[in-house]
């Protein structure tokens, strides 16, 4: 029964987390823009910018790297699905690993020099925020009694009063997840960068507008990650649950505007000394008192 | 329409510019300017690209440079010489060294004179080869159909 | 019960006929038929008891506890024999204090009591019995190719001693059935003896003065864990007045404070079988041997008779961690067992991180799993040991299926340092794409090993286990970089190498696919595996079914392992993308050598290196650490439960 449930979510999910996605991302490059001075793109311009992506013309550096960023792809909208049909959180965790490992594969299999940076950062951006992100879950767990998202409707308070501190940790990390400066160390969305595009220097057309669509919808994914830490009983909470992923995701966009890119000792160590601290003492708390 | 014209992102390249054409590209960028309100991004590798941007004339050294980012551009693209070097090799062009401008070694779309360029010069160059781009790409949708 | 006794006596059997034969077609000829005699056998065995609970046979021989002691000797002679030749001291003490002590037992204590249900069989007995049949012998047909050629790289007119080899695998293999069967405590630390000495002749196998080097070191520690055993069987003798393991069990779950002593000392035992820190050296050491050597020690055999023991113990260790009147002595061997476990999964994986040559990585991520094994047995709730025995089985597949390939990989491009399987998706396709699946299985959802750490992680919170959670969360991380990064060497692909995989012998085939056939059905079989073979021993010590997953997250998981199975052997490698060029930066001259043109019109090579992150991760960082804590728990675990023992002071 519960396989019906994940597939139709990850139907659904598959339909709309591009169109939310690409809506966050424009209103990303919009509000960017914005603290810049500038005026900006218009907001569907992550849109335009994938519809040419498709356009262009079909060429590719092997015959691998676009069946790996496919996997990506598919798995990153099974990771969604799982999360927002209310199935297991630790379960959606792993798939998602599934999915950015098959992203280093392709960046890996390209044997470009920058693509083979790119993807040895990424591994090391994944080793780094990978504790965090089990902490959240089985810290959700520890909280709500239960791994499945859809448990969190049936509480008296939302799980932010009890580990709130994990939720702190959680934001260190999603700065990682999102790619955002000053973490953006495997492939960044500015302009210039030592490693040319990190990852997805040697993706084009096609494969790229994968890339693209697959980070529209992890971000929709993690934001609903942001959110669950808000949901009880009260239906409304959904509405709560919105306005806080809104304000950070604006804090997000607030920090990759002000900082500069750190080097990788710096993300390892800061990552896991945050987990470190806001996992291990809020799990701890919450296994002994 | 094609979605070309919407979301041009473009490549520069300095080949022996004095690097009074490289300022006024980035000037374009610039919060005066914001060419990203047409879309326009700048990107440092020519897979991503679909305008190439070169300032400053081609020589014996960099010609292959120039041919290889254009090479690696993915189709449908277009070729802009910005600044006057870059249009006819200008007040270098009986350097030793110099072949002359960039349409020496690769097909130039659009020539966007000056010296420097100034940057409405180049986003007009941008604006003009934007027309050009969506025609290769009108034609390429429909090389693709007829495959 | 004539299964049980042909599955032990059938591979010593073959061995002494190997022994005998010199003819090398001979050799194939024996060694394929009886492996897959055994492999039949096992499984037939399996099939046949699917499902049951603790099966007691009731045999009863004086000859055959005559047959272990002289076997005993044998093996004490053995020992004593290569360390007087080769000077080793230690060696020769241990082995003394242990051929003494054995037989002293034997013929004090031992001789008044009789187990009257020498064998047995439960659900834990049939998987290992499974892992060893058709894993270990699966190993002996690869060895028939992989052998021919590491004799072929022999320097001439060196010794054949292949038929030493082969019959020693066999007598392993016939080792390891005695252990996972005999309820009769004095056989099974027979076969446990046995394994040791063993893995002793096959890692000084090449005779070098490494091999001999660690060949001693991996004795000396083993027979350190030997007479801890003894002392077991020491204490269940005079205290206790039995040899049965059914009955020490028994004892041991209704009053674990009672127990603490032999228990910990069983449990050392364990976990210097199963290479636990501080005696993880052995099992890098052991690395020198030839490779079919390496894949029996990791996967079927030897550190599998260590976790094995901690398994089955799991039960008293959990009853004594929640025990109201034992207080922290009968929790002790519980404790002792979680630390050590989980500080070595963190701390090997950590040191996997900074590793380049595969074998080695390889070792590291053994000792990492077999430590998740043990904290699991530590914990010892139903759903830990469920997690443990899956631990158990594809850690066992998927670990000797990349042995297997890393050894043939070694002897076709020359190398086993991972930065020079660069480019082998092209270079060996078929065996790149076994290699991927192997180390996906290691590491990655939805395969078995990271669907057993998920059940890990639950069991671990479920209980509380703050420490294990921690190390858990930042293993796994590890674990995500040192196998990830090796991935993706495999998988680049540029221009066209040589494809040198045309003359790997039928025989390597024969078992890599075997292997992988395995790790895909086990993986994808996960659910039925878990309703057949592992919840009926759950259920058979606990009388509670322990599993956390739900079963429909179990398909799901099994869904997407098919689909990556099939991408990975037959979605890649097709699209009708024009093929372009990698960007390089300028004037690229050779694209499939990365070589571009220079500042000085000159070429120079672009190379990329994966990251080993020496400074955080070294051995010489990490090691020590690991030693003295480990060391500590163990010393400290001791002496608290032999001071507060009640009668042997």
């Amino acid at each position: 029964m519960s396989f019906l449930i994940v597939l139709i979510g990850t139907l659904a999910f598959a339909v709309l987390a591009p169109v939310v996605g690409c809506l966050l991302a424009g209103l990303d490059r919009k509000i960017s823009a914005r603290m810049q001075g500038r005026v900006g793109p218009p907001l569907l311009q992550p849109y335009y910018d994938v519809r040419k992506l498709i356009e262009k013309d079909n060429v590719s550096v092997n015959s691998t790297e676009g069946v790996y960023v496919t996997c990506a792809l598919v798995f990153t909208l099974l990771a969604g699905g799982i999360f927002f049909s209310g199935g297991n959180l630790l379960m959606c965790v792993f798939v998602v690993t599934l999915s950015g490992l098959f992203f280093i594969v392709a960046a890996y299999s390209t044997r470009s020099p920058y693509a083979e940076i790119g993807a040895n950062r990424e591994t090391l951006q994944v080793m780094a925020y990978e504790p965090m992100v089990l902490f959240m879950a089985v810290a959700f767990y520890m909280a709500s009694g239960t791994f499945d998202v859809g448990g969190a409707f049936a509480l008296d308070a939302p799980v932010i009063t009890t580990i709130w501190l994990v939720f702190l940790g959680f934001l260190f990390v999603l700065t990682i997840k999102l790619r955002k400066s000053p973490f953006d160390l495997s492939m960044s969305h500015h302009a210039h960068q030592e490693i040319v595009r990190g990852m997805t220097t040697e993706m084009s057309g096609k494969t790229l507008a994968k890339v693209e669509v697959m980070h529209w919808c992890e971000n929709v994914l993690f934001m609903g990650w942001v959110g669950l830490f808000f949901v009880w009983g009260n239906p409304l909470s959904v509405v709560l649950a919105i306005v806080v992923v809104l304000a950070v995701y604006f804090l997000e966009i607030w920090i990759d505007n002000n900082f500069a890119r750190v080097k990788w000792q710096a993300l390892l160590k800061s990552a896991w000394l945050v987990a470190l601290v806001a996992g291990g003492v809020n799990v701890a708390v919450l296994a002994f008192v | 329409m094609t979605y070309a014209t919407k979301s041009p992102w473009v490549i520069h390249y300095d080949g022996s510019s004095c690097n009074g054409c490289d300022i006024e590209v980035l000037a374009a960028l610039c919060p005066g300017y914001d060419v990203e309100r047409f879309g326009i991004i700048n990107t440092g590798n020519p897979k991503h690209a679909d305008i190439f941007l070169v300032t400053g004339s081609v020589n014996e050294q960099n010609i292959k440079v120039v041919q290889e980012i254009y090479d690696q551009m993915v189709e449908p693209k277009v070729v802009v010489a910005c600044g006057i070097c870059a249009c006819s090799a200008g007040i270098f062009h009986d350097c030793y060294n110099v072949i002359g401008g960039v349409d020496k070694a690769i097909p130039v779309d659009v020539y966007a004179p000056g010296c420097a360029v100034r940057p409405e010069a180049i986003i007009d160059a941008v604006v003009q080869a934007l027309g050009i781009l969506e025609e290769k790409s009108k034609a390429l949708q429909a090389q693709k159909k007829g495959a | 019960m004539a299964m049980l006794g042909f599955l032990i006596l059938f591979p010593l059997v073959v061995a002494a006929v190997l022994l005998a034969v010199r003819n090398n077609q001979a050799r194939k000829a024996i060694v394929g038929v009886s492996a897959a005699v055994i492999g039949v056998a096992s499984i037939w065995l399996v099939v046949a008891y699917m499902g049951a609970p603790w099966v007691s046979f009731e045999f009863y021989s004086p000859v055959a506890d005559y047959v272990c002691s002289a076997v005993g000797v044998l093996v004490a002679a053995a020992i004593l024999y290569y360390g007087v030749r080769y000077k080793n001291v230690w060696a020769c003490v241990l082995a003394a204090v242990q051929v003494v002590g054995a037989l002293v037992f034997e013929f004090a204590f031992a001789h008044g009591i009789a187990v009257t249900e020498g064998l047995y069989l439960d659900s834990l007995s049939l998987l290992m019995a499974f892992i060893i049949g058709v894993v270990g012998s699966g190993i002996c047909v690869y060895a028939l190719g992989y052998m021919e050629d590491f004799q072929a790289h022999e320097p001439e007119g060196a010794k054949d001693r292949r038929p030493v080899f082969f019959a020693l695998m066999f007598v392993f293999l016939s080792a390891m059935f005695l252990i996972v069967f005999s309820n009769n405590m004095v056989w099974l630390f027979t076969g446990w003896e046995v394994t040791t000495v063993c893995s002793f002749l096959l890692i000084a196998y090449t005779r070098t003065e490494e091999a001999i080097k660690n060949a001693f070191r991996q004795i000396i520690m083993n027979l350190a864990g030997g007479i801890a055993f003894l002392v077991a069987l020491y204490v269940m003798a005079i205290q206790f007045g039995t040899l049965s393991f059914l009955d020490f069990l028994v004892i041991g779950i209704q009053n674990p404070a009672l127990v603490a002593l032999p228990v910990c000392a069983l449990a050392f035992a364990g976990l210097t079988k199963a290479a636990q820190m501080p005696f993880h050296t052995w099992l890098l050491g052991a690395m020198v041997a030839p490779t079919p050597t390496s894949a029996l020690l990791h996967s079927s055999t030897m550190v599998k008779a260590g976790v094995f023991l901690l398994v089955k113990l799991a039960p008293v260790m959990y009853a004594g961690t929640i025990s109201a009147q034992g207080g922290f002595l009968a929790a002790t061997p519980g404790l002792m067992v979680i630390l050590v476990g989980g500080l070595t999964f963190a701390l090997c994986s950590f040191m996997a991180v900074s590793q380049t040559n595969a074998k080695r990585v390889l070792a590291y991520s053994t000792i990492a799993n077999l430590g998740l094994i043990t904290a699991c047995a530590g914990v010892g709730t139903p759903e830990a040991v469920w997690a443990a025995l899956f631990l158990i089985l594809f850690h066992a597949i998927a670990k000797s299926l990349l042995f297997l390939c890393v050894g043939t990989a070694e002897h076709h491009i020359g190398s086993r340092d991972i930065e020079d399987m660069d480019l082998l998706f092209e270079r060996m396709p078929r065996l790149a794409r076994f290699m991927m699946l192997g180390i996906m299985c290691m590491f990655i959802a939805p395969f078995g090993m990271l669907v057993a750490k998920w059940a890990t992680l639950v069991s671990f919170v479920d209980t509380g286990q703050v420490a294990l959670i921690v190390i858990l969360a930042f293993g796994s991380a590890a674990t995500f970089m040192f196998w990830a990064k090796w991935l993706g060497k495999l998988s680049g692909i540029a221009g066209e190498p040589k494809n040198v995989e045309m003359t790997v012998h039928r025989s390597e085939w024969t078992s890599i696919m075997l292997m992988a056939v395995l790790a895909v059905l086990a993986c994808i079989g996960l659910p039925l595996l878990s309703y057949f073979v592992v919840e009926p021993y759950v259920v058979s010590v606990y009388g509670v079914v322990g599993q956390d997953i739900a079963a429909d997250n179990l398909w799901i998981a099994s869904i997407a392992v098919a689909i990556v199975v099939i991408v990975l052997f037959a979605g890649l490698g097709r699209t009708k993308a024009k093929k372009v060029d990698v960007y390089l930066a300028g004037v690229g001259r050779d694209n499939a050598g990365r070589t571009f043109q220079n500042s000085l019109s000159g070429e120079t090579q672009a190379t990329a290196r994966n990251w080993y992150l020496e400074g955080i991760f070294g051995e010489k960082r990490i090691a020590p650490i690991g030693t003295v804590m480990c060391s500590l728990v163990i010393i400290v675990a001791f002496a608290a439960s032999a001071v507060a023992l009640p009668g042997l002071f």
